[in-house]
């Protein structure tokens, strides 16, 4: 019918500009286009695999929080990568965070509980520059959705440090990347082999421990994944259906009408 | 198409049972969906996960002196937590029941074991006011518990009303003892 | 004729009470129950109602949102993520009402293309066009708005770039920016009155919507053959035939729209906006929602900004002179062999002008956009109008009733009615 063509070249047209548009970005960057990784929260039916994500909760931890922030989160937030209340009261209680002034009026701080922010290594922004010869390190609560290329770019990036190939002019105080664009990042290697020691025993190289910490900053970017998904499962199985019995609902109300 | 007079009876009854039925279940269903998506509007309107991790404190008694008192904030609400000496325990327990505005026994408001420990909800059951009484150089009244500056009202060491206008105790908040040293309100 | 109730006659007697005082309910049966709609509708004219129902989806979600969301520089970014991560269903009302522009406006255009290939904007329909391409502006200015309240580097810079276009204007645009920004720069006072603007628009829309549907009340709908109603045959009333096919096209809507909120949420962001604002720091690439891409795009081609900024609201305010602009005496295009392939070559350069706006303007993209606009404006300023005159039309038919010319498949049997409306 010229309806459904005529809605079919739409789609057509849309698709292929959805396409051109998508295709934009990576022109713009004169980095290589990260390598895409399996990840277990990929596809429809997706999850995070729990073990992977408190491995990367203890890199974040003893690693990368020595300068980048998640402010987004809080303690409470851990039973989300299947830690117990017991856990995660111990893992707060044993930083400390700001609990407000003394009487004299002078900042405090105290033991964190659940309900804390997660600890920020500096105070401020000006403290982190004044700390790192002037690069401040972003908060990593919403990184992997920042970034184009997502889980697969900051993979990538913790993975591709190397020395700069011949003829390359590095700046003074920046570290060559390969997937970092413009190639010079302010952030010196951060993982290294062995840095790490699992509980679980998982071999803790440097690919190993990436995977696990992207796991988790995927998971602590999008919380809410999982129920996401399984509702919305059930959402469009419910839709599905009832464009069936609205459409039989449609025929049969049409079906003594010439059109 | 158009069933002839004959058949109105039964057959047109039966069509139109069949097309109603049908009519029925999409209603259903979409009433069904709608509700589901109403219900996601109005839960979010519930207290969030924020606000949720602060319906319970935990609150260490150790810095608290004997003779003294704090408030500290639970749900928005001040709680006053006093310990008491041993002289403002005998005075609760041995006031006769007949005397009191609010007639409730002392063990019933602490916990067994420890009460030296008095936990209130510091609202005066009047019109709302904070009573003072906390800090031993507070006013507290001539039973030695708060005494609520708006209108008067006075309690006792177990947090009971003994001078109007206030007609009922000060509320008991839920705690329990996690040692001896930590209680955890709410 | 003071003290004078209204006839009515409805069986139930509060609503007969109610109907006496306020005739709702005879106004309802009226314009919605019997209102005589042409039957050869195809699912284009399902759009205006989806429009409807994303309408009071993005409502109902708005709503819920300015419950948690704070409109200040230092707590805004914050705001939206406490309601992402602590809200109970927050990550649905936010995608919900995220995504749900997108889809708005995705209607919107469907709903527009069918306009523009049916001839709905023709006489005497004029007016009811006009008020849709005001509706079209309200919704951009909503959208725009809504964008800035995440503060998020592209909510900041997009405001910037775009409030900053007013200072084109030659002696009124810099005071004119000031008094937008409410300060010196993009920042709290302008965050704040966006707020409260986003929230008015939506309402103001719906007036002008009711206004729209009024409109389209008084004259009646157009059809895919763009013919006149001729009797009632060419009809059937608008419940229940069209309320069963509306439902239809609003369950396949909601499902389509379930998908990308349920599975890809974030399809349609930009990355940018996931990182605070940062007034010292510009993004590499500074681009709009996808919906404003076309007009992006017409607005970098030209050099001067002057011209740019009048070129890019001049593409959507030609729209309400295109009644006048296209002499075709024929509505749709169905009976129109060439514009009914121009049109196509149109939304071509409308969907390349879109494709150039998502890249930076340098090169291949400056050259194309050029054309593309060009494209754009010669369509509506100098295609429609000779079109309509050399253009030789295909014979209509006599009725929508009788849609086959010369007894194609034999006359439709005489007094082929819609059945009566069976009472509940």
């Amino acid at each position: 019918m010229r309806a459904v063509r005529s809605i079919f070249t739409c789609v057509l047209l849309g698709g292929l500009a959805a396409g051109g548009i998508a295709a934009a970005p990576a022109l713009a960057q004169d980095a290589p286009t990260p390598p895409h990784q399996q990840w277990s929260w990929e596809g429809p039916f997706g999850t995070y695999d729990l073990a992977a994500a408190q491995r990367g909760f203890q890199v974040y931890s003893e690693v990368c929080s020595a300068c980048h922030s998640m402010k987004e989160l809080h303690y409470r937030d851990l039973a989300g990568i299947g830690l117990s209340p017991r856990q995660i009261k111990a893992i707060a209680a044993a930083v400390t965070v700001p609990d407000g002034v003394d009487d004299q009026g002078s900042p405090k701080e105290a033991p964190g509980t659940p309900g804390s922010q997660f600890r920020s290594p500096f105070p401020n922004d000006q403290a982190a520059r004044a700390a790192l010869n002037g690069a401040l390190p972003p908060d990593l609560s919403e990184i992997v959705n920042a970034r184009e290329g997502h889980a697969d770019y900051v993979y990538a990036i913790l993975n591709g440090f190397s020395d700069p190939p011949p003829g390359f002019k590095l700046q003074a105080g920046l570290n060559y990347n390969e997937y970092f664009p413009g190639h010079q990042i302010a952030m010196p290697q951060p993982l290294h082999d062995g840095q790490v020691t699992y509980a679980d025993g998982t071999p803790n190289t440097v690919p190993q421990m990436a995977h696990d910490v992207v796991t988790f900053l995927a998971w602590a970017a999008n919380p809410e994944l999982v129920q996401r998904k399984q509702i919305g499962w059930r959402v469009v199985l419910f839709l599905v259906v009832m464009t069936g019995l609205t459409y039989a609902v449609k025929r049969k109300v049409w079906a003594d009408v010439e059109h | 198409m158009s069933d002839s007079a004959a058949t109105l009876g039964h057959g047109l009854a039966g069509t139109v049972t069949k097309r109603d039925f049908l009519k029925l279940v999409t209603g259903a269903g979409a009433a069904i969906g709608g509700a589901a998506f109403a219900w996601t509007l109005i839960d979010s309107m519930n207290p969030s996960a924020d606000v949720l991790a602060l319906s319970a404190l935990e609150l260490d008694l150790r810095p608290i002196a004997e003779g003294s008192g704090i408030t500290v904030r639970w749900q928005g609400k001040p709680i006053f937590v006093r310990h008491r000496t041993p002289g403002e325990i005998r005075q609760a327990e041995t006031v006769p029941l007949s005397l009191l505005i609010d007639p409730k026994a002392d063990s019933a408001r602490v916990k067994p074991d420890h009460a030296q420990w008095i936990v209130l909800i510091g609202i005066c059951t009047h019109l709302g006011c904070v009573p003072l009484g906390n800090k031993p150089t507070d006013p507290r009244g001539d039973w030695g518990g708060w005494f609520c500056p708006c209108h008067g009202s006075q309690y006792d060491t177990s947090g009971r009303v003994r001078h109007g206008p206030a007609p009922a105790n000060l509320a008991l908040p839920p705690y329990a003892f996690e040692t001896d040293a930590k209680i955890k309100i709410g | 004729m003071a003290g004078q109730q209204h006839d009515s006659n409805f069986s139930n007697p509060v609503i007969q009470w109610i109907d006496t005082r306020l005739p709702i309910f005879t106004m309802l049966q009226k314009e919605y129950a019997v209102f005589p709609t042409p039957k050869n509708f195809n699912y284009f004219w399902n759009f205006g109602a989806l429009a409807m129902v994303i309408l009071m989806i993005m409502i109902a979600t708005g709503i819920l949102l300015a419950m948690n969301y704070q409109p200040n520089t230092h707590l805004a970014f914050d705001s939206v993520q406490h309601i992402m991560r602590d809200v109970n269903y927050g990550w649905l009302i936010r995608y919900l009402h995220e995504n749900g522009a997108s889809m708005f406006f995705i209607v919107t255009y469907i709903h527009m293309f069918r306009g523009l290939y049916y001839g709905s904007y023709k006489k005497p329909r004029e007016l009811l066009w006009m008020l849709g391409v005001v509706i079209l502006l309200l919704m951009m200015a909503t959208a725009f708005m809504g964008y800035v309240l995440p503060w998020g580097q592209m909510s900041y810079w997009g405001a910037t770039v775009i409030t900053n276009l007013f200072s084109a204007f030659p002696i009124v645009g810099h005071p004119i920016v000031t008094w937008l920004w409410g300060g010196f720069s993009v920042d709290n006072p302008t965050l704040n009155r966006f707020f409260s603007l986003h929230y008015l628009l939506p309402f103001v829309l719906v007036g002008v919507i009711f206004l729209h549907v009024a409109a389209l009340h008084v004259v009646g709908s157009n059809n895919p053959l763009g013919i006149d109603v001729k009797s009632p045959q060419d009809t059937v009333p608008f419940h229940p035939y069209y309320t069963a096919k509306d439902s239809v096209g609003i369950c396949v809507f909601l499902l389509i729209f379930a998908i990308i909120v349920f599975f890809m949420p974030n399809l349609l962001s930009d990355p940018n906006n996931f990182i605070p604002a940062n007034p010292l720091q510009t993004p590499s690439d500074i681009v709009p929602e996808w919906y404003f891409l076309p007009f992006y795009a017409i607005l970098r081609s030209i050099p001067n900004k002057l011209a740019g900024v009048c070129l890019m609201f001049g593409s959507i305010l030609v729209l309400f002179v295109l009644p006048w602009l296209d002499t075709s005496p024929v509505r749709s295009a169905r009976f129109r062999p060439i514009y009914r392939q121009l049109i196509w070559v149109w939304v071509a350069a409308v969907i390349g002008l879109g494709i150039c706006g998502a890249n930076k303007p340098i090169g291949i993209w400056v050259v194309l956009s050029r054309i593309f606009a060009l494209y754009y404006y010669l369509h509506f300023l100098v295609i429609l109008p000779v079109l309509g005159k050399l253009e030789r039309p295909l014979p209509l038919p006599d009725s929508i009733s009788r849609p086959v010319i010369g007894g194609g498949g034999g006359p439709l049997p005489g007094g082929a009615t819609a059945k009566p409306m069976e009472k509940a």
